[in-house]
């Protein structure tokens, strides 16, 4: 049973290890700063939810356990009000997104926001 | 002056776990820092702002477990994307938000930026922009299935009260 | 297991670095640093299983909450020029 246990958190560990790097590739394979965020996106929410949940199965039921678990929510609460934050400053920075609708896209996709980049 | 006995105890369970260990002089630290911390919450007009029934329905535990899905769905697809960078095609989307209840908005807010793929750009009233990063993460949004979970969410709350 | 995570944690923190300094914008460089400080985090924690020290979780839980004021508090530094502006009146 311990063995099986075992096995499942080095999954859910490796799993998140790849993850993160997955979304750390994105970060540099993406074109601009919005596009960039949500690769950080990645490494924020699956790799973190992926490697603290690995590690409670290896620590069993103790205080350790509730600590990764407060760890856990707050990140879940705090990276997506960060995330938030630092777009909505770039925005109203008016550095301007990167989209589709100059191209093919640009048709089916008329610029539904009063967003001052739309206008690229 | 029921919110303030509230986050005391949630403060004093918080301590309790975090602390671990238990001997007379740290418990008077530890009470200490709670009533700094109360204190200072009610300085600031805080108390009470954020606590909402909403929050405390065990509907809330299905909404987790829901976005947790999610979660790994929109994960998976933006994976994809980060070797296959042809197919991104960003565009700014602006959905309704038909909440009543600031948390619910939050919440709507939150869950948006949690899950790769879209995040909040600008949250009002009653509308969200969001960037997204190709036209499969801006219909899912669209498609509005997350406002309407945490609708339910929220109706919810309110009946149970 | 525990290591080759780490490994990997380690190296989503290299590749984090490595665009916090091509940029190009300010901005692209604060996601990198939240990135790095959210995997610095989860290193930690590793780092806790790794050598057996359960204190170091601690270290963990605290750099978590840090972390976060520290983005919230760079970024209004950025925006405002000045730590003890009252941001209420711009945002909406």
């Amino acid at each position: 049973m311990a063995l099986i246990i075992d096995v499942i958190s080095w999954i859910l560990l490796l799993t998140g290890g790849v993850f993160g790097v997955i979304g750390a590739i994105g970060m540099l394979r993406f074109p601009d700063f919005y596009t960039r965020l949500h690769a950080s996106g990645i490494t924020d929410t699956l790799c973190a939810v992926l490697i603290v949940v690995g590690l409670m199965l290896q620590s069993g039921l103790s205080l350790l356990t509730l600590k990764l678990l407060l760890i856990l929510l707050f990140l879940l609460f705090t990276t997506p009000t960060a995330t938030h934050a630092l777009a909505r400053a770039a925005v109203l920075d008016n550095i301007e997104p990167v989209l589709a609708g100059n191209g093919e896209q640009g048709s089916e996709n008329p610029a539904q926001t009063g967003e001052p980049s739309s206008k690229s | 002056m029921r919110y303030v006995i509230s986050l005391s105890l949630l403060l004093v369970v918080l301590w309790l776990a975090i602390s671990g260990v238990y001997k007379p002089l740290l418990f008077v630290l530890g009470g200490a820092s709670v009533i700094l911390v109360v204190w200072l919450s009610v300085r600031m007009d805080v108390v009470g702002v954020e606590h909402n029934p909403v929050l405390f329905s065990w509907r809330l535990v299905v909404y987790w477990g829901w976005l947790m899905g999610q979660l790994i769905k929109s994960n998976l697809h933006v994976s994809r994307l980060v070797f296959q960078t042809g197919k991104v095609k960003p565009r700014l989307l602006s959905v309704p938000v038909p909440h009543e209840a600031a948390v619910s908005k939050v919440t709507y807010g939150n869950s948006v930026t949690l899950t790769p793929g879209t995040v909040t750009l600008k949250l009002t009233d009653h509308v969200l922009e969001a960037h997204a990063l190709d036209e499969e993460s801006a219909r899912e949004l669209e498609a509005g299935h997350m406002a309407r979970k945490i609708c339910w969410l929220e109706r919810q709350g309110e009946k149970e009260n | 297991m525990l290591t080759a995570t780490t490994m990997a944690v380690f190296l989503t923190m290299a590749l984090a670095l490595v665009r916090a300094l091509r940029g190009p914008t300010l901005y692209d460089r604060i996601v990198a640093v939240n990135v790095f400080g959210t995997k610095t985090v989860l290193a930690v924690a590793l780092i806790t299983f790794v050598t057996g020290h359960a204190d170091l979780i601690d270290v963990a839980l605290v750099y978590a909450l840090i972390n976060f004021i520290a983005i919230v508090t760079v970024l209004k530094l950025v925006k405002t020029r000045d730590l003890a502006s009252d941001e209420s009146t711009e945002q909406s």
